[in-house]
């Protein structure tokens, strides 16, 4: 079966070549498709009986006949070489150049599709990284090993954000040990250079990898991508021992681009079209960010996500935000107020941050701190809610200091440069001083301690 | 019982298809090269259906496809506890030792250790000659330092004692007993047996009595009870706090076993529970909280249909440790990502889908799989309990979707969780309004027995309270805090003061994270007493302002963090020195009625 070719394709279908009389055909197997003019394209089995065999074309069907088309299964699974010289590299999708340099040769291959890692074998993500971002460090830490999304929108400053996150969060030390992965499934041309650009900026390009599938590349090479640019992420950090930064770009052209096939294939849908192992399949990406007990790199993993008509229960947003260890939304109102980062403080939240932050890691009253702004912030949205009904009047003093915190919140705390990088301590300091607007009787979640150590403001004894 | 030979047919995700007559239903099939294991879910002619509970990559059709004679059944025996499993009871840490840090495919790993050895002390009541039959204790080994491990006949065995051995240590494949069933044949009987997991274990009866299961979480004991051997299910939005409230409740609620089955979600969050429980002590025993806890793992990106299997093995344990006269919880997240597995493979079969691609049976599987929970008396007489507690993962967050819509139809205790509230971190953020028990009868002369008889009545005048803030609150959103009476402006107060100081319970507040019932009902009293001397002021003309302006307000908010468990005194003399604070105000208005409000 090996190395033979077979022109025995009955049907084509939005993706998929039906073949009909080989049998014996593994799953996942890769497949090499040529057409009539002698180009070939990448193929991958995923569905296999005695009768038929189903096979993905990642390149898809346009331009592919059933007379000219000619099939090659190879006998083995979706694997890519890797070995160090990854970095400073551009690949696409299958892990085939994409900078005109020549192919990765290594005798260290690997099934893109990876194993699914141990529960046992885990450990919990916790050491806090700085952004130099307020908004994150102080409110929705990052911490190594870390899945955490920009839930964002067509238009929303993601990319900045994104870019800015990795540029201020590189550990100068540690620098060697560093390295940015980045995946783009189905972006503009203008997106990938602006990345590109940044991290050339920076001096980085030669810490990054690059896995690029643009919007006008096929579809269905976006299924494959992510996990390429994963099987790299995990060489990077588990056998060189390094710390890899994933930014995965655009998850929501990832699941377009599943739900396209699940229709070809006829798979029932659950969602809005998409099919019901939606959820299973973006876990299989995103559960590989992590950290391993015996090892000593990690994966932390940005992905970022453009939310469809900014809708937070879309099933892409929806099953994501059920997967990852939290989320930074970006506000559309924020942003057209002019504010950079548009972190909507509310919906946004880091799961894993308790474990990063504090004693040792931050500083002792950070948890406290940031309990205390998202719900001084919280009851600082109703009462502007209320004053958007009845006006500011009628509010007493201490609504009127609320409306005054949120106001300053977000020009001060949430508002920032994109080349400012604050340390946590200046972010935790500004903290306080917007937190002294209140009086120290509005701030039930920090201690008392807190508020004689930190409180700018004397307790006032209020005359009846 | 079938040895012959099949072959693979179609591989179509999960799902093989395989040449293979005479296999039955549930019966287990090894295929391919890997020897990957499945179980049969259907048959047409010579064709079975299998579900595979590994990856299938790399399987093709032509490939060996061998029948394994029996189903997917869970060892019963000491060397549970303190473990962690897949979905298919194949020990991770194990599993780590053979194949590193990813679980490759393939692997036979047995459940129980077969080389330690155990302390079996048999019972001192039976000897050669007794009759037993399923369920009876033929003796214990001390499993960990708390649990004594009670070592039943299987439920299906019964007859006469033919010997047992004497006190010593013993391998779980040893045989410890013969028992001689009237059939004349003998059955070996040693410190484990298996049962099939996809079926519930037998008893006696099922028992009506109940006590509530103490959580130490205010919301919950408080004011949505369950009972040991209820059901409950914790619907919410990604983020709104099921799996915190899940974790709380393993850490610390009063079961005698605790099962916490993570099926379908994030790996770190099981890692979490291996991290920090063996640092955390019982709050009742003061044992190490990893003594009583067992955790079944089949996360988001492990293989769905062991997924679909695995809560059929966290119960089937809990059934087991139940039968051993324990009060067994098991708390399982997430429902929705089995349903979601059940989906995927009936989507695979191209059964017809009835709501959101779910096939017909998801509701008779549902509440099948919830009837497993209960008290019960044993077959052994003695009484035990299992509990359950499962999370649902609406999409969207819409309760109207099919599993939360028919998970509220089974469950007694309805804990739901609020988005709005966990966005503005009210903690948990289960919703007063949304939530409901079926237990609170039953909880309440419990309360009255052991904490206070006034417990009832304080619940309903909260809840209450909340609710009639909430009516007042839409009000003031219309019209401005101006409408409201003094009365109404001190009622949402009251409901602010219970919000903050009650039911906002933070995970990780370490003197907050558990609250004793004492404590419970105690800061429960202080903050209705509160709100009562209030409003008599309130009647004696003093101004609604003044009130609120009592900076006892602000330590009323804090008292749940400043008294810990262990001080009921201080929060006690806190109560009384609040109640003087009013003292001056109404003094100052005493008799002054006509006094402007
Ligand atoms: N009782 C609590 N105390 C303190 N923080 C809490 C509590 N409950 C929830 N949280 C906060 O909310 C976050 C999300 O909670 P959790 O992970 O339990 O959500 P979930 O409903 O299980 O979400 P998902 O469906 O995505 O798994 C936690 O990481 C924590 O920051
Ligand atoms: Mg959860």
């Amino acid at each position: 079966m090996r190395g033979k070719e077979y022109r025995l394709g009955s049907a084509l279908r939005g993706g998929l070549l039906f073949v009909r009389g080989v049998p014996g055909v593994a799953l996942g197997d890769r497949v090499v498709v040529r057409d009539h003019a002698g180009h070939t394209r990448n193929g991958q089995v995923i569905r296999t009986s005695e009768e038929v065999v189903l096979v993905q074309v990642l390149e898809g069907t346009d331009g592919l006949d059933l007379e000219r088309t000619w099939t090659r299964f190879l006998e083995q699974p979706f694997e890519i070489a890797l070995s160090n010289e990854l970095m400073g590299r551009i690949f696409n999708g299958v892990g085939q150049p994409r900078d005109d340099r020549p192919p990765l040769v290594s005798s260290i291959r690997r099934n893109v599709n990876g194993s699914p890692m141990n529960p046992a074998a885990r450990t919990r993500p916790r050491e806090f990284i700085q952004t130099g971002i307020s908004t994150i460090d102080g409110l929705y830490s990052l911490v190594r090993g870390q899945k955490l999304p920009i839930f964002s929108g067509p238009g929303l400053p993601h990319n900045r954000l994104a870019a800015q996150i990795v540029r201020q969060s590189r550990i100068i030390a540690e620098r060697a040990r560093f390295a940015v992965v980045f995946a783009a499934m189905g972006v503009s041309y203008a997106d990938a250079h602006f990345f590109q650009e940044d991290f050339e900026r920076d001096g980085v390009l030669g810490n990054v990898v690059m896995y690029i599938n643009l919007a006008d590349d096929p579809p269905i090479e976006r299924l494959i991508l992510p996990r390429t640019a994963l099987t790299a992420a995990e060489y990077l950090a588990y056998d060189l021992g390094m710390h890899v930064m994933v930014i995965l770009t655009d998850i929501t052209n990832y699941a377009e681009a599943l739900r396209e096939v699940a229709m070809a294939r006829g798979d029932v849908p659950a969602r809005k079209g998409y099919p019901g192992y939606l959820y299973s399949d973006l876990a299989e990406i995103f559960e590989r960010a992590g950290r391993i007990r015996s090892r000593s790199g990690s994966i932390t993993m940005v992905p970022v996500l453009s939310m469809p008509s900014d809708d937070i229960t879309h099933p892409i947003p929806d099953l994501t935000g059920y997967i990852t260890e939290g989320q930074i939304v970006l506000s559309r109102e924020l942003h057209n107020q002019g504010i950079y980062p548009p972190v909507d403080l509310l919906p946004s939240l880091s799961r894993v941050m308790k474990d990063g932050i504090g004693a040792g890691e931050t500083r002792e009253d950070h948890p406290r701190v940031a309990n205390q702004i998202y719900a001084s912030y919280a009851r600082a949205i109703e009462v502007r809610n209320l004053a958007s009904i009845i006006g500011t009047e009628d509010l007493s003093e201490t609504d009127r200091r609320y409306l005054e915190f949120a106001r300053s919140i977000e020009t001060q705390f949430v508002t920032q440069g994109e080349n400012e990088d604050r340390s946590i301590i200046d972010t935790l300091t500004l903290a306080w001083q917007l937190l002294s607007l209140l009086p120290p009787g509005e701030l039930g979640r920090v201690r008392e301690a807190d508020l004689a150590k930190y409180h700018r403001q004397k307790q006032v004894a209020e005359a009846p | 019982m079938s040895t012959a030979l099949g072959r693979i047919i179609e591989v179509n995700g999960p799902i093989v298809t395989v040449f293979l007559p005479q296999v039955t239903i549930g019966e287990q099939v090894r295929v391919g090269e890997l020897a990957l294991v499945g179980e049969v879910i259907g048959r047409d002619g010579g064709r079975a259906v299998v579900q595979v509970y590994e990856s299938t990559e790399s399987l093709a059709p032509g490939q060996s496809a061998v029948p394994l004679g029996h189903p997917l059944a869970a060892e019963l025996g000491p060397g549970l506890l303190g473990n962690i499993f897949d979905g298919l009871q194949r020990p991770l840490t194990e599993i780590r030792e053979q194949s590193g840090d990813r679980i490759a495919r393939g692997l036979t790993v047995a459940s129980l250790d077969r080389k330690r050895l155990w302390h079996f002390e048999p019972a001192p009541d039976l000897s050669a000659g007794s009759t037993v039959a399923g369920g009876t204790v033929i003796g214990a080994v001390s499993e960990t330092e708390t649990i004594m491990h009670r070592i039943l006949v299987p439920p299906d065995v019964n007859g006469e004692l033919v010997n047992l051995a004497p006190a010593g240590d013993y391998s779980v494949e040893q045989v410890i007993a013969q028992v001689r069933s009237r059939d004349g044949a003998v059955h070996p009987l040693r410190l484990y047996h298996r049962w099939p997991v996809r079926k519930a274990r037998p008893y006696g009866r099922r028992d009506q009595a109940g006590v509530p299961l103490i959580t130490g979480q205010r919301v919950l004991d408080t004011f949505f009870p369950l009972l040991k051997g209820g059901r409950a299910a914790v619907p919410g939005a990604f983020g709104a706090g099921k799996t915190m409230v899940q974790q709380q409740i393993a850490r610390w609620s009063n079961a005698g076993i605790m099962i916490y089955l993570g099926c379908g979600e994030r790996g770190n969050e099981l890692v979490e529970i291996l991290e920090t429980f063996p640092q955390l002590t019982d709050p009742y025993t003061g044992r190490l909280l990893m003594e009583r806890t067992l955790l079944v793992a089949n996360t988001s990106n492990m293989p769905v249909v062991a997924r679909e299997a695995s809560i059929y093995m966290g119960v089937t344990l809990a059934e087991y440790y139940r039968d051993q006269g324990y009060d067994v919880v098991m708390v399982a997240d997430s429902i929705s990502r089995w349903a979601e597995a059940l989906r995927e493979v009936a989507g695979r079969l191209e059964q017809m889908p009835v709501e959101e691609g779910h096939p017909a049976y998801l509701a008779s599987r549902l509440s099948a799989f919830y009837e497993r929970a209960g008290r019960v008396q044993t077959l052994a007489g003695g009484y035990g309990s299992v509990s359950l507690i499962g999370a649902v993962s609406p999409p969207g967050g819409d309760f109207s979707e099919p599993v939360t819509s028919h998970t509220k139809e089974i469950v007694q205790a309805f804990w739901a969780l609020s988005k709005e509230l966990a966005d503005a971190r009210h903690y948990p953020a289960i919703d007063w309004t949304e939530s409901y028990s079926g237990y609170v009868d039953a909880a309440a002369v419990w309360w009255a027995k052991n904490v206070d008889p006034r417990w009832s009545a304080h619940r309903t005048e909260a809840l209450g309270l909340l609710l009639q803030s909430d009516e007042l609150a839409r009000i003031v959103n219309l019209v401005g805090p101006e409408a409201l009476s003094p009365a109404q402006r001190w009622v949402l107060e009251a409901a602010a003061l219970l919000k903050e100081g009650l039911l906002q319970q933070s995970a990780l507040d370490d003197v907050d994270s558990f609250c004793s019932p004492e404590r419970q009902f105690a800061l429960l009293d202080l903050l209705l007493d509160l709100y009562h001397q209030g409003r008599d002021l309130l009647g004696k003309g003093v101004p609604v302002q003044r009130l609120l302006q009592l900076p006892v307000l602000g330590r009323a908010r804090r008292a749940k963090s400043a008294y810990s468990n262990g001080q009921m005194d201080g929060l006690k003399a806190f109560a009384a020195e609040m109640r003087d604070a009013f003292q001056p105000l109404s003094l100052e208005y005493a008799g002054s009625r006509e006094g402007s409000a």
